[in-house]
């Protein structure tokens, strides 16, 4: 009894999480091997299409004889790498047409012309040439014949399901790929927009813990980066920063405190010298940390404020009776209480700046050295079609993805243990 | 000790109205005046001489009467001395210092010779700063977003610096840009698009997640325990890197510039969040009422329609929105699998809109406000969900 019981429940919650699992296998899960499969192939953003059999007709009439038409079909394969095998074709005319010259490969029966090919190999391209002759020396529309289109049939292998494999992607990626300074572009981006909106998140939600007015009001304003869309957000940045007549710069050079507007979004490098030293400060790259720590320090404040509401009070009022300074308890209190929070936002934000592709993309479009690996993957895989390359490029988001999450969990075990 | 903790909370305290008052400055270029300096040294000076006689003149005057000759004495100084500016900027000014003067009020000798007091007064003025600081960079790109949209290609380019709105132009030429997107470039229909789409990944998913959700929470089952930190990990798997498989099979299947494939796409991505959110719910609902619906020999069907629906509202409604919200945002899906103008999102429209350098910025920026309104309206209306959805996992760890 116990036991159909428990059956019954095991069935049901089959049913129950089927549909949801199966979605999710199919467009998340899957895709991620698929990955794995497209990475190794040489493909192009063109070859996706299955190949096809296709035919150009064109109708010319012959001189001097109005009974005669000629009919040129243009064939191709659509395809430039790929065959297609047994290709046949199929074309219909008006009742009073008789052919002239029967192509061996052809029949032409009840005014249907049928033929076959055979195999067309990869840019295969024919011109097939057929003349007719009306058996009643009536004149030929010619519009009328250009009208009924030819069929034609064929079968091709997908060019994904086949299984020619390379290494010739990644080796392209690890390569040629200038990969070590995109692998330095993402690290940047990530670690210091990560850095950044935990910084900020700290600070704002140590401001709205305290009572004064309004701070209902200042706790949505605080989100509204991160709750609107990123289209908007993006190019009114873009506004705000344009060199030609962007608010900022207009500021600046009204205030005097700059000569020349600055492009902050499209100049790689700008010279900065501190106390007698240059360096090269990345300006665009800069610029889009930026963004990304504007857009994203809110969540980090919703974390933390939650969080620190769940201090106990107690803890600070001993820490006023043993006449503690504010900045000891912060240090001393607060910042141990939040050390949880702080490192599990940390794990998020950076995996989801690691992989943050619209941001940059609307800013910059990754030009200015802003190019990060989700950029590339785009790049590569849109701008240059070489569906190969983005896969391989995505492949290797998905290891350093790994890699840093099996880190980061085993550094946490490591702390777990030794408390 | 005392002399230390007075210059010190000068300093501070002169800092902070140096920081007010560049900020009502900037401000006030912004609508149009033409302010070239900041005039930090004398707002220095005057702050610093301020922030002094209010301690030593503590308790010989009443408040009220020695913020307005403060006041008034820094307004006559840096309005009419020094920058002569109209009357609405002094009036601000007055406001501003009045404010700055009763919030260093409650500061005197006695409690500057306490223990830790410059601490105090830094972190005071620090929350301070940061409320108007964090305000002011959070609002002042919506704020341009929406004046933008407001303008005339003219007068952007005359004067980047003039932000203010001319109501006196009537409406139909304040609004002009919004009437030109809908006339020629077709934002009735994406908006229609948006929501559509919006609104169906919310129905499916909510279709999808409830029972998944359920099941999770409730019943036991081979797999369960793999299946709920599946879920979390899944939900970190980024778009990026499923973009090329999709497009690729999306090709093939035509689905591209559908929205049944925006649908299937949105439903699968943002369907972890949602489970993960709603099963913490429902485990909080108490079993004794199912038991009693199974005695009365309710199916799994109606346990869930007729019990669990309706105590969970509240949840639904804040994964609803939560989910609506990541739809109505999605761009990166929308951008690889939309090319075709008449299947475009308001997202995508804008993003095209802007790919056309001809495309005047006040109808980009127009577009902008009215994809981002709808958002921030529901963000601020139904906050108190939202914000208690977005925070489901946090409290606990």
């Amino acid at each position: 009894m116990n036991d159909t019981l428990a059956n019954t429940e095991k069935k049901t919650a089959y049913i129950l999480t089927l549909p949801a699992v199966l979605l999710v296998f199919a467009i998340i899960l899957f895709p991620i091997f698929a990955n794995v499969w497209i990475s190794f192939k040489e493909v192009e953003l063109k070859d996706i299409r299955i190949p096809e059999p296709r035919a150009k007709k064109i109708v010319k009439s012959i001189s001097e004889e109005t009974s005669k038409i000629k009919i040129l079909y243009k064939l191709r394969n659509s395809s430039l790498i790929q065959e297609i095998r047994d290709v046949s074709f199929q074309d219909n005319f008006p009742k009073n047409f008789e052919i002239v010259n029967l192509d061996p490969r052809c029949d032409y029966k009840n005014y249907n012309l049928k033929c076959e090919f055979g195999n067309w190999p990869a840019k295969y391209r024919e011109n097939f040439q057929v003349i007719f002759e009306t058996n009643d020396g009536s004149k030929i529309d010619k519009k009328k014949l250009k009208s009924i289109k030819p069929k034609l049939d064929g079968k091709s292998d997908n060019i994904l399901l086949n299984t020619n494999f390379t290494l010739k992607n990644f080796k392209k990626v690890l390569f040629d790929n200038e990969f070590i300074d995109l692998l330095l572009t993402t690290f940047y981006y990530t670690f210091f927009g990560t850095v950044g909106s935990i910084i900020f998140g700290i600070l704002t939600a140590q401001m709205v813990n305290q009572k004064f007015y309004g701070r209902t009001f200042m706790r949505s304003v605080l989100l509204f980066p991160y709750v609107a869309p990123v289209v908007a957000l993006a190019y009114t940045w873009e506004l705000l920063l344009d060199p030609n007549s962007g608010t900022l710069n207009s500021l600046l050079i009204n205030y005097q405190i700059i000569e020349t507007p600055i492009n902050l979004l499209g100049q790689k490098y700008i010279e900065i010298s501190v106390l007698g030293f240059d360096f090269k400060l990345r300006l665009a790259l800069t610029t889009v940390i930026m963004f990304e720590i504007w857009r994203y320090f809110p969540l980090a404040f919703l974390f933390i404020l939650a969080r620190l509401q769940a201090i106990p009070k107690e803890l600070y009022e001993a820490a006023d009776v043993d006449g503690a300074s504010p900045f000891q308890k912060f240090f001393k209190i607060t910042l141990p209480q939040i050390t949880a929070v702080i490192s599990i936002l940390f794990m998020i934000r950076f995996i989801w700046n690691f992989n943050k592709f619209e941001d940059v993309f609307l800013l910059t479009g990754g030009a200015s050295g802003t190019r990060t690996l989700p950029i590339n993957v785009y790049q590569q895989g849109f701008a240059i079609s070489d569906i190969g390359m983005g896969s391989a490029v995505s492949i290797v988001i998905v290891v350093l993805l790994l890699m840093f999450m099996f880190f980061y969990f085993k550094l946490l075990g490591k702390r777990v243990d030794e408390n | 000790m005392k002399i230390k903790n007075t210059i010190l909370f000068s300093l501070i305290a002169t800092f902070f109205l140096i920081f007010l008052v560049s900020i009502w400055k900037v401000l006030a270029t912004l609508q149009g005046l033409t302010i070239k300096t900041f005039n930090i040294e004398i707002i220095f000076i005057i702050g610093f001489l301020i922030s002094l006689f209010h301690l030593i003149f503590n308790d010989k005057i009443k408040p009220i009467y020695k913020s307005i000759i403060f006041s008034s004495l820094f307004v006559i100084f840096d309005g009419y001395l020094i920058q002569k500016l109209p009357v609405w900027y002094n009036v601000g000014t007055f406001l501003i210092i009045y404010f700055f003067v009763s919030k260093i009020n409650k500061y005197n000798f006695t409690n500057l010779k306490e223990e830790h007091s410059t601490q105090v007064i830094l972190f005071d003025f620090l929350t301070l700063f940061g409320i108007l600081f964090f305000s002011f960079v959070i609002l002042f790109p919506f704020y341009m977003m929406l004046v933008t949209s407001f303008k005339t290609q003219i007068a952007l380019l005359v004067n980047p610096l003039d932000f203010s709105i001319n109501f006196a132009q009537g409406l139909k030429e304040l609004f002009n840009s919004y009437f030109v997107i809908f006339k020629s470039y077709n934002f009735g229909k994406y908006i229609i698009t948006s929501t559509i789409v919006s609104v169906g990944t919310v129905i499916i998913t909510l279709l999808f997640a409830i029972p998944a959700a359920y099941a999770v929470a409730r019943l036991n089952f081979f797999g369960k325990t793999f299946l709920s930190t599946s879920i979390l990990i899944i939900y970190m798997f980024p778009a990026i890197v499923l973009v090329i498989p999709l497009y690729t099979i999306f090709s093939q299947l035509g689905l591209r510039n559908s929205i049944e494939g925006l649908l299937i796409v949105y439903t699968a991505t943002t369907l972890p969040v949602a489970i993960y959110m709603l099963q913490g719910y429902f485990k909080s609902i108490p079993k004794e009422l199912e038991e009693a619906a199974i005695l009365d020999r309710l199916s799994w069907f109606g346990i869930i329609t007729k019990i669990i629906i309706p105590l969970s509202i509240p949840a639904i409604s804040s994964v609803a929105l939560y989910v609506f919200m990541i739809a109505w945002n999605e761009f990166l899906f929308s951008l690889m699998f939309l090319d075709n103008p008449n299947s475009f999102t308001l997202s995508r429209a804008i993003q095209y809109l802007s790919g056309d350098a001809e495309t005047p910025r006040q109808y980009l920026m127009a577009g902008s406000v009215i994809v981002t309104l709808p958002v921030l309206f529901i963000f601020v209306y139904f906050e108190k969900y939202l914000v208690s959805g977005l925070t489901a996992g946090s409290v606990k760890g």
